[in-house]
């Protein structure tokens, strides 16, 4: 099991950077959210997978009688999907709004901040 | 998207998911559910009366800002951390009572409430980024 | 449950928590209050300079108090929820974390008391103090929390607030440096928690303390290097060293100045002190072996950083040039890896803190005096403000590296602790930033303070005195020159930093009082 997750692992990361190699906001934007599931497929599968048994400990002992499955990578990863959605969220908008300001999606063509050409400063008093 | 079935339907819709997000927040204590995914769902349910009858009903419904509304959770949560404060115990530790309510016995405990903040919170901040897009999408 | 009393001293703290205690959350616990409230009250713009100030100056006073107590009794913890570390997550304050939180607040309460004018009601109602408070409490959080994970909740916290400050008035050049702003640096933190996946898989833990402790055990089985290398390439990006800074000179110069202020005092200080915490202190070994490497990249980013300044007309460009070559400086420190060397790191990151955000609020004062931060028009301005002259020449010489302001000790002891290591070359790198620095900056000096031009405007029409701007800049001017001046209680907080992390003793000894289980 942990050999197939980790080819997914594999190939999620090369997808993810293979789309932020481009040009293009929008592709960019997906490939940092496929980049955040491969982190968090990972996540998954360094903690160990184990068949399902809840971490539940049963009403009359203290400790689990078995082995359960282990539930902090769980915890690790609704907290990063958490916080990847909600950053995710926000860059949509703001992509979404340097398109209509810039009218280009293209970084290439995003100069607005870093004008071309500038003079350079003063060069004598 | 605004046809007469979808209009009819969402504000029915909208109502039934809120409630059910309520259910889910308050199940999440011992079973799986929890602020996160209720704020989510009460979420989505804005968002679709949002996309059905656009997006100044869903701001006077919901009276107070989006972003108030998530004010107010991360507030809760904080101060939810704060009362150990007053319990010689560190920050954030959980703390439990039981009241009764018309001869129920109810558990009220700090987990409860900083679940809630988080459930307000999720609502408030998705829901004013939902808003945001439908905003520009129709305007 | 109810037939046997469990016996919750196995799992849970049981020494009640006293308000000294209190002190490791605070700083990070009031302004998320205080965040909270005047994202409730975000209409009510009357009412947000003054709550914020308010809600800073509490958090300041809590890292005063928690800086005292850690240099007297040693790191302080808290662990959330009561449960027994490793499985409670663990506040853990040391004299590093205690000084580096104390001075960020300390230019947070400047900027907060110079936003008073600098933004307007539009900019307060879009969220500029709430935003501002979120993104104290995230910086704090990464300051003080002692657990992987939460510093990458913390940097993700921080993260989100500065994406909000940055886009504050949607101008298309903000736009334009907040995409690239965002994207950046969420790759650096998916990175980041790509490479704490790897460190839980190794390790099954993820407090500081506890990985400290544990890493001799697997330095041998354990893919120890590779954690080092990508954590390196991580923080590295949020602290803009050199092949991976591109994101800071796109947008430190778009958003208001005092945002940009805050922004280049503390945010990329927050990548160093990152680096600090899991490079020296929780892998030595490994970032022995790497230390060519960081010493080309320390080489690398003050050079290039600083050549980048002298090629820029625009005031807010050149410092955010400027603050990558502090950045490299910073990073001189880390790949020597001795005592000296980090006391140097440590002094010349407060050093930074103050005086970059000092440059870009003079920045601020010097437009809101001359109506623009292009050198070649701002002029003149010794002759109508001669205080804001003396303030600039404080400043320049400070961020220079020479006599008699802050820049000068923690070079000294960096360029003495490369000699001592036997890279002269790198003291030699640090020695040429500051003639760089010099000049870059001199330059700005002399063409808007000295520089006399001739279709300069009446002395009729010049704008009043700015009180405020006056203000902010002499509060962070103490502090430089008494650094300047009388660097020893400085220096031996910095040094208490360094030997902390040279000898995680008396950290993990802190979070783990009583080595009851294995």
């Amino acid at each position: 099991m942990e050999v197939a997750l980790s080819v997914f692992v594999g190939i999620f990361f090369a997808v993810a950077i293979y789309l932020m190699l481009s040009k293009h906001i929008i592709r960019i934007l997906l490939g940092v959210s496929i980049f955040g599931n491969a982190v968090n497929l990972t996540i998954f599968t360094v903690g160990r997978v184990v068949r399902e048994v809840p971490p539940i400990i049963p009403e009359a002992l203290q400790t689990p009688d078995t082995i359960t499955a282990n539930p902090l990578p769980q915890a690790l990863i609704l907290t990063a999907i958490v916080i990847s959605f909600s950053i995710f969220a926000f860059l949509l908008v703001l992509a979404f709004r340097t398109y209509q300001e810039l009218g280009t999606d293209d970084t290439d063509g995003m100069r607005v901040a870093e004008p071309e050409g500038e003079p350079l400063p003063p060069l004598g008093y | 998207m605004r046809t007469l079935i979808f209009r009819t339907i969402a504000p029915y819709l909208t109502s039934l998911m809120v409630l059910f997000s309520i259910f889910v927040l308050l199940r999440g204590h011992n079973d799986p559910g929890g602020g996160f995914i209720g704020g989510l769902i009460a979420a989505s349910a804005f968002a679709i009366y949002g996309i059905a009858c656009g997006v100044s009903p869903v701001r006077r419904a919901l009276y107070f800002h989006p972003m108030a509304i998530s004010g107010f959770g991360l507030l809760l949560a904080a101060l939810a951390g704060w009362l150990s404060l007053f319990f010689d115990v560190p920050f954030l530790t959980g703390l439990w009572t039981t009241v009764s309510i018309l001869g129920l016995p109810v558990d009220l405990s700090t987990v409860l409430f900083f679940d809630i903040g988080v459930y307000l919170v999720v609502v408030g901040s998705i829901t004013s980024i939902a808003l945001a897009l439908e905003e520009r999408e129709h305007g | 449950m109810a037939a046997e009393s469990v016996d919750i001293s196995q799992a849970m703290v049981t020494a009640p928590a006293t308000l000294g205690d209190w002190l490791v959350v605070a700083p990070v616990a009031i302004p998320i209050v205080f965040g909270a409230i005047l994202l409730m009250v975000r209409h009510e713009t009357r009412l947000h300079a003054g709550l914020a100030i308010a809600g800073l100056v509490a958090t300041l006073a809590a890292n005063a108090g928690l800086l005292s107590r850690v240099l007297s009794d040693g790191p302080q913890v808290m662990t959330m929820g009561r449960w027994l570390p490793p499985f409670g997550i663990s506040f853990t304050a040391d004299a590093l974390g205690a000084s580096l939180a104390l001075v960020a607040t300390l230019v947070a309460v400047v900027c907060a008391l110079y936003a008073m004018k600098d933004i307007g009601a539009t900019g307060r109602r879009y969220g500029f103090y709430p935003f501002m408070l979120l993104m104290m409490a995230g910086v704090g959080g990464s300051f003080l929390t002692g657990d992987v994970f939460n510093l990458y909740v913390w940097f993700e916290v921080f993260l989100i607030s500065s994406f909000g400050l940055l886009i504050l008035g949607s101008s298309h050049r903000q736009l334009d440096g907040a995409t690239k702003y965002a994207i950046l640096n969420l790759v650096g933190t998916t990175l980041f928690l790509t490479a704490t996946a790897f460190l839980y898989g190794t390790f099954g833990t993820l407090n500081m303390a506890d990985i400290a402790r544990k890493v001799d055990a697997l330095r041998e089985t354990g893919p120890l290097m590779t954690l080092t290398v990508l954590y390196l390439l991580a923080f590295g990006m949020k602290a803009a060293a050199f092949p991976l800074n591109f994101w800071l000179p796109a947008s430190y110069h778009t958003p208001s100045i005092v945002t940009a202020a805050l922004f280049g005092g503390v945010l990329t200080k927050v990548g160093v002190y990152a680096l600090l915490r899991v490079l020296v202190m929780l892998f030595p070994l490994e970032r022995a072996v790497l230390s060519d490497l960081i010493a080309w990249v320390a080489a690398g980013t003050m050079i290039i950083g600083i050549m980048g300044a002298l090629a820029q007309s625009d005031i807010r460009r050149v410092l955010g040039f400027v603050v990558i070559s502090g950045v490299g400086v910073m990073m001189a420190g880390i790949a020597l890896g001795t005592e000296q060397g980090l006391t140097g790191t440590v002094l010349y990151a407060f050093h930074s803190i103050l005086v970059m955000t000092a440059l870009y609020l003079l920045a601020g004062v010097m437009n809101e005096l001359g109506g623009s931060y292009s050198l070649h028009e701002l002029s003149g301005l010794y002759r109508r403000y001669p205080l804001l002259a003396a303030f600039a020449l404080l400043l320049v010489l400070a961020v220079a590296g020479l006599p008699p302001a802050s820049g000068l000790w923690p070079k000294v002891l960096l360029v003495r602790a490369s000699l001592d290591a036997g890279l002269p070359w790198l003291s030699f790198a640090i020695l040429l930033t500051g003639l760089l620095t010099t000049v870059a900056m001199g330059r700005v000096f002399i063409l808007t303070i000295w520089r006399q031009k001739a279709d300069a405007a009446p002395d009729g029409a010049a704008p009043a005195h700015p009180t405020i701007g006056y203000a902010a800049l002499a509060v962070l001017s103490l502090p430089v020159l008494l650094l300047g001046l009388y660097p020893e209680p400085f220096i031996r907080v910095a040094e208490a930093s360094a030997t902390g992390l040279l000898d995680a003793s008396a950290y993990v000894g802190a979070v783990f009082p009583t080595e009851v289980r294995p």
